[in-house]
């Protein structure tokens, strides 16, 4: 169990104060930085935030999928079932990867091998992790892309990857990462290099499995709209850091960072009335060449002050619920109550 | 074939549309076998008519696949349509030849989607926006310089930048480079390829921003090609809805989004997620089953009846034909046609629900 307190109830995931900074020949980039956050089991947990910040990044830290060099992953901890699995050697970390985290990434296209058959690409974690024989695991493999709603799929087995639409693939990246049953699935977004109506079969899926086989689902993504149908709670990033979580409904309804509520504002609506203009955040996301020490967002803050400038915000709670489980923001400005 | 410019402004004083687009086709080729022989086509773009209007904004929506970005293409004659009338501005474009062609250019611009890709590397960004100059006028060098500072300025890109090349500019700003390029000789229309599908949120609100101060401006025409059902709503002043190579709705933007009336494009809308976990929760979602299918081999009679939840005996037989249903609503289904609805001959009721009644009865 981790030191200096214990994991909370129900949580399967526990992530404390993890950093990964790159070394590149243009000096260090701080991707992440001292992110704290934990999954509860059964819950869908939604990550929002702009390319750059650092989304993709921690959630690959968590399972060490980033290659080192360049990238140095900690100091931090991530408690999983008992073990940080910043601290476990290889072995140990091959079987923390697939029996209990899957993951699945962004470009269905170019996450498959092509060389291979879907069937093979499902059934090599089912033979290594499950201890399954060859026809067990084509019979689960079989029932798997069935579970992820594939037609005909038994059959659809020795067919490769260039066979399948987006959609499809996309479908049997997320039978690969259920093959295992794991306690803990990581969609780094999932649907944004699909279209909509597809999209929509996929967060069907998704929602319908995760009620199914009660695992907790991290699901990456720069679109509020998905976070808002799928989420149950929501953190919001920006330059490496956690600036605003919550629940998804608290967090939509009473935006507490100006960058959640400038980005609630910039997306247009499809109901609703029609603004005449859209908002727009001024200037570019930075990137951090050094650790922060001042709000990284100042510089594109509409409530900026003396303050935020000399220190960087830390997370505080805005309602009376203990830190990291209710609505909490790094910020020093206080929104007013609307 | 239906020319829905031609009477959708009755009543009002007649407006000569500036591009007028007729029963547009776009095939390519399959060849196969050792021979190469000519075996098929695909049907990217398969009889699109429509018009827009000077000063109009035309939302071109569909999900990938559907040919929206070949309409584009073919009206600026980057491609040679295989079928079709183009006017733009008068003149007919697919059957403009070499300098007539090439005088035509200026009139009719593009923004492209990815602006990593569309501009040279090796180019500075003075060169860049420039060189349609160079290419059509006679400006001496200092004029020349002269315009591409004013671009710079009307774009919001600073002219310290004009000798830096694009890799030193963000997504959004080089995507106010790729704006001006287009901008440089004062074009009338502006065919926009999903100008903001490459750019964060953030930066997107930016671009859209700028294109429409620059059509207030300048008085600009566009055709504005986006898979973001939610963007197009802001910016566009009718929409249409595209699938599989032909149009299945194309009506007021208002309209369209308060009552789609083609199923097509009432599944697309439910589909988009709201960022309002309230209605998020209390929606009824229409999921559409499977893929869409290959434009190399589209489904005999209407091309959206292998996914349609309304679809009809008649819809797998006779392909649907782009009709005017309300007035400045055009619909290509048969559940607003004669032969969809019994005996009613085109349905006359507003309600929704008495139409789809009258398809199911059929």
């Amino acid at each position: 169990m981790p030191d200096g307190g214990t994991i909370a109830a129900g949580a399967v995931l526990d992530v404390r104060g993890l950093k990964t900074t790159f070394r590149t020949r243009g000096g260090e980039v701080h991707a992440v930085n001292s992110v704290s956050f934990q999954l509860q089991r059964g819950e869908i947990l939604g990550v929002v935030g702009e390319s750059g910040s650092g989304k993709s990044v921690t959630m690959m830290s968590l399972i060490r999928l980033l290659p080192s060099p360049p990238a140095q992953i900690g100091p931090g901890q991530v408690w999983l079932d008992g073990q940080d699995l910043l601290q476990i050697d290889a072995e140990a970390l091959r079987k923390v990867r697939g029996p209990k985290v899957g993951f699945v990434f962004q470009d269905p296209m170019t996450s498959l091998n092509p060389v291979f058959t879907v069937g093979s690409q499902i059934m090599e974690p089912l033979r290594r992790h499950m201890g399954l024989d060859r026809a067990g695991a084509r019979r689960r493999a079989g029932e798997l892309l069935d579970l992820v709603g594939i037609p005909d799929a038994a059959r659809r087995l020795d067919d490769y990857p260039h066979q399948f639409s987006g959609g499809m693939r996309q479908r049997v990246m997320i039978a690969i990462a259920l093959a295992c049953e794991p306690d803990v699935l990581i969609a780094d977004e999932p649907t944004t290099a699909l279209d909509v109506t597809i999209q929509a079969q996929i967060i069907d899926l998704v929602k319908r499995l995760q009620k199914q086989l009660g695992m907790g689902v991290i699901w990456i993504t720069h679109d509020l709209g998905v976070i808002a149908g799928i989420a149950q709670r929501v953190m919001v990033m920006y330059a490496g850091q956690i600036v605003e979580h919550g629940p998804v409904t608290e967090v939509f309804r009473a935006p507490q960072h100006p960058y959640t509520r400038a980005l609630l504002k910039t997306v247009p609506s499809l109901t609703g009335r029609r603004a005449a203009r859209l908002q727009v955040i001024e200037g570019q996301p930075p990137i951090l060449m050094a650790a922060p020490v001042a709000c990284s967002f100042r510089d594109r803050c509409a409530h900026a002050f003396g303050r935020c400038a000399q220190e960087n915000p830390e997370r505080r709670p805005v309602d009376d619920k203990q830190l990291g489980f209710g609505h909490d923001v790094a910020c020093h400005w206080e929104a007013p109550h609307d | 074939m239906t020319e829905p410019a031609l009477d959708r402004r009755t009543g009002e004083s007649p407006v000569t549309p500036l591009v007028q687009v007729t029963d547009l086709k776009m095939y390519f080729p399959i060849y196969t076998g050792i021979l190469r022989r000519h075996t098929g086509d695909v049907k990217a773009v398969d009889g699109v008519s429509f018009s827009i209007q000077p000063g109009e904004t035309l939302g071109l929506v569909g999900e990938s696949g559907c040919g929206k970005s070949t309409v584009g293409r073919a009206l600026l004659r980057l491609y040679d349509p295989t079928a079709g009338q183009v006017m733009i501005g008068g003149d007919d474009v697919t059957r403009l030849q070499g300098e007539a062609l090439r005088k035509k250019r200026p009139q009719m611009q593009m923004v492209f989607q990815d602006p990593q890709a569309s501009l040279n590397p090796r180019m500075s960004v003075a060169e860049i926006i420039g060189e349609p100059l160079l290419e059509h006028t006679t400006l001496s060098a200092q004029e020349r310089q002269a315009r591409v500072f004013e671009l710079m300025d009307q774009v919001g890109l600073n002219r310290r930048f004009a000798n830096r090349f694009p890799h030193e500019f963000s997504g959004g700003q080089r995507q106010r480079i790729g704006i001006a390029r287009a901008l440089a000789l004062n074009p009338r229309f502006i065919v926009c390829d999903e100008p903001i599908a490459a750019l964060d949120v953030s930066i997107q609100a930016q671009v859209v921003n700028l294109l429409e101060d620059l059509q207030d401006r300048l008085g600009l025409t566009y055709l504005f090609i986006s898979h973001d059902l939610s963007m197009v709503r802001h910016i566009a002043d009718r929409v249409a809805v595209m699938y599989l190579g032909r149009i299945a709705e194309l009506s007021p933007r208002d309209a369209l989004y308060d009552r789609p009336l083609h199923p097509y494009a009432e599944a697309l809308l439910s589909a988009v997620p709201e960022p309002d976990p309230a209605a998020e929760a209390s929606r009824d979602r229409i999921i559409l089953s499977g893929d869409v299918p290959s434009p190399a081999n589209p489904p005999r009679g209407c091309n959206f009846c292998t996914r349609c939840p309304r679809v009809m005996d008649i819809c797998r037989q006779v392909k649907p034909e782009l009709l005017q249903v309300e007035p400045d609503r055009w619909v290509a289904c048969h559940l607003y046609t004669s032969a969809g609805a019994t005996g009613t001959g085109k349905p006359s009721s507003t309600n929704d629900k008495t139409r789809i009644q009258q398809g199911e009865d059929a």
